[in-house]
């Protein structure tokens, strides 16, 4: 198993915002977490990546049978976690290859393997801007300054495809996007899909799901997975709202 | 214990000494004005906390040394001042050792006809016409007690004048460095450089040491950018350790003039700066940029003032503090628009960067403006490397130091690229790498 999250709790500024998580998500599996805003999505997302303003107060989580929640923020990272921000922050001054040269170079020595030279990351950057149809121009600007909302969530699957991560978590990764972009985004994922790697993608909204089939589907609310089941439950969802499962309070059975 | 009176009384009497050492010089012109200026250091304070200048800056610990003021050869290898060259660029060098200049260390290259680049003890002994007009002109010194010390024992600096219609195409770059041992000295650069109308001159003063020795820089640099010409001035501190670096630069500008100055300052425990510029007719430019990386107990200090005295002219001022440790920062910026200077734009910004809960920050940017047809901002900002910045760079599997070195690096960038040539960007590049890249 990849990743295994048992009875999560997590605060923020002292609420508890995850009030026990259940989920188990296996290597080559795609999954899908939908719910109503605020729900604690991105708290999910934000826990699993190691942010430190929130405090997990209960439960574990398990990522290739290692404690994840041990590991530093760089080290989940290096280990092959990989989110793609809601909100991208914008970091004026550092440009988009910078990053990428020092993230694809700290990875490769966590993992005792050689630097890239300058050549080979520059023509992994141009296979995978390729990728995502992202224009070359966006290596060399500072990393989203001024990028539309839909130029941040390219470069997020662009900085997602050269790290090439075993479990990626994709939050809100299709708001903002018009179908073109949200297609070519959705195809970006699907190719970067092996039987090795898993998908976690937060999503709205039914239409990111039809390009990406979701293995399985879940419902976050109030901080606890309420209802899971396969694509059709995001279907279902789309059609009659989520007040249906919130008085419907089946537990998660994945 | 020593107090005020000691002190005074220590450089008083250095003075008879220093006298003594100038053999044949006493009976020349100049020497009147150390005379004078020895007389009314005599009636000065040295300055103390209750001074509204002096008010976050505590140099009592300066008294605790008597600095010599007596030359001290010291001898310093090329390989020495190779250390302190930037790469790949070849370019007229001056190097002063302990205060004094040093022909075999320098190199005057792709000089044209006419300009002058060298010692200012040999400008005055030849009485240069130059000197003669405008030496001490702009560093008035009745409330300066360390500009007075200078004047006082005025012997050596950097002198350059570029005479109309001349350009120097290459920086020249001045070296001083200071290898005193365990011996305190005091060293005291006067540097002039002179840009006539129409000339274009580019000039860096590298303050440096090799050692952790105790000594004391009190340096004063005049320039004058008369009608059209262009001066590009760049100022690197790299003192010891443990040095105290006191200087003052006066820029006088006239018509159409274009001045830029960047410091670049990361020595010294204690080092102040008085930067003044003043614009005495319209149609001119000055750009003022610093970036101060300090920490340990370090303190830094700039006091700048430009006076937009004519109308339409333009400045633009931004500094920028990056602190450690116990380290403090005082910046205090005065931008003065007097009644007449219609037409001015003027623009200031104090930037601070603490990365220790204990450096500390005081910054008071001021606008003064007298005029009703301007266009001024001023702002300051401390504050800490932003969070969400730092966990970006992490998520992306990079480390705390390099996150950290990396959004230094971004928030130093505007004051490095604006600096025009490309070799001296690469190594102030690599003095924040060594810095913060551990
Ligand atoms: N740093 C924070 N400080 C205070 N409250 C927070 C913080 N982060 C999240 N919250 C609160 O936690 C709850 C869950 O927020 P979260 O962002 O996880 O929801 P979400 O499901 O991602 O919502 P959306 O669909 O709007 O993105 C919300 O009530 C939010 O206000
Ligand atoms: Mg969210």
């Amino acid at each position: 198993m990849l990743l295994e999250i048992k009875n999560l709790h997590a605060n923020v500024e002292g609420t508890e915002i995850l009030k026990g998580i259940n989920l188990k998500v296996n290597a080559g599996e795609v999954h899908a977490i939908m719910g109503p805003n605020g729900s604690g999505k991105s708290t999910l997302a934000s826990v699993l990546a190691g942010k430190e303003e929130y405090e997990v107060t209960q439960g574990e989580v398990l990522y290739n049978g290692k404690n994840l929640l041990e590991l530093s923020t760089e080290d989940r990272a290096r280990e092959g976690v990989f989110l793609a921000f809601q909100y991208p922050v914008e970091i004026p001054g550092v440009s988009n290859t910078n990053l990428l040269k020092t993230a694809v170079n700290e990875i490769r020595k966590y993992r005792g393997e050689e630097e890239l030279d300058s050549m080979d990351f520059l023509s992994l950057l141009k296979e995978k801007s390729k990728l995502v149809e992202l224009d070359s121009k966006f290596l060399s600007r500072a990393v989203n300054e001024g990028f539309s909302g839909g130029e941040k969530k390219r470069n997020e699957i662009f900085q997602m495809a050269v790290l090439n991560p075993t479990l990626a978590i994709l939050d809100e990764t299709d708001s903002g996007l018009d179908i073109d972009a949200l297609r070519i985004v959705a195809n970006g994922v699907n190719k970067l899909k092996t039987k090795e790697n898993a998908t976690i993608v937060v999503t709205h909204y039914q239409r990111l799901l039809d390009y990406i089939i979701p293995d399985y589907v879940h419902v976050l609310y109030k901080g606890k997975i309420v209802k899971s089941g396969g694509k059709e439950l995001a279907i279902e969802l789309e059609e009659k709202g989520y007040d249906w499962v919130k008085s419907d309070k089946a537990e998660a059975v994945v | 214990m020593q107090n005020k009176t000691d002190i005074k009384q220590y450089f008083i009497n250095q003075f008879n000494e220093f006298e003594k050492s100038l053999n044949g010089e006493k009976s020349s012109d100049f020497h009147k004005v150390r005379k004078d200026a020895i007389n009314r250091f005599a009636e000065l304070t040295f300055p103390n906390q209750k001074d509204e200048e002096w008010k976050y800056t505590n140099i009592s610990s300066l008294k605790k040394h008597n600095f010599s003021p007596a030359a001290v050869k010291a001898n310093v290898s090329p390989e020495t001042i190779n250390k302190f060259l930037f790469d790949k660029m070849e370019h007229s060098l001056l190097v002063f050792v302990n205060g004094e200049f040093t022909p075999e260390l320098s190199k005057l290259i792709d000089i044209p006809n006419g300009v002058v680049i060298g010692s200012l003890a040999e400008a005055l002994k030849n009485n240069n016409p130059v000197v003669k007009k405008h030496l001490g002109k702009y560093a008035e010194d009745e409330n300066y007690f360390f500009t007075t010390l200078s004047t006082a024992f005025t012997k050596d600096g950097a002198f350059i004048y570029v005479p109309d219609g001349k350009v120097v195409e290459d920086p020249i770059h001045i070296i001083f460095i200071t290898k005193s041992g365990s011996e305190k000295i005091l060293t005291q650069p006067r540097n002039l450089f002179v840009a006539g109308k129409n000339s274009q001159v580019t000039i860096i003063e590298h303050y440096v040491s090799d050692e952790d020795s105790v000594y004391f820089t009190n340096s004063v640099t005049e320039i004058v950018a008369n009608e059209n010409a262009i001066v590009d001035h760049i100022k690197l501190q790299e003192e010891s350790k443990k040095a105290f670096h006191i200087a003052r630069m006066e820029v006088d500008q006239e018509r159409n003039s274009n001045f830029s100055s960047h410091l670049i300052s990361h020595g010294a425990e204690i080092s102040r700066n008085d930067f003044n510029a003043r614009f005495n007719d319209e149609g001119s430019e000055c750009i003022l940029n610093g970036l101060f990386m300090i920490g340990d107990e370090q303190l830094f200090d700039a006091h700048t003032m430009i006076d937009h005295a004519k109308p339409h002219c333009n400045s633009h001022e931004h500094y920028k503090g990056i602190l450690q440790d116990k380290s403090k920062g005082v910046f205090n910026g005065k931008v003065m628009v007097r009644q007449d200077a219609q037409k001015t734009n003027a623009f200031q910004e104090n930037n601070t960067i603490l990365l220790s809960d204990d450096a500390v920050m005081n910054t008071k940017p001021q606008l003064e403006i007298f005029a009703d047809d301007v266009k001024c901002s001023h702002g300051a900002t401390i504050g800490k490397l932003n969070d969400e910045a730092k966990f970006y760079l992490k998520s992306r599997g990079i480390g705390e130091e390099s996150a950290t070195a990396i959004l230094i690096h971004a928030f130093a960038s505007d004051v490095i690229t604006s600096i025009k040539i490309p070799a001296l960007r690469d190594y102030l590049e690599e003095i924040i790498s060594k810095r913060f890249n551990g």
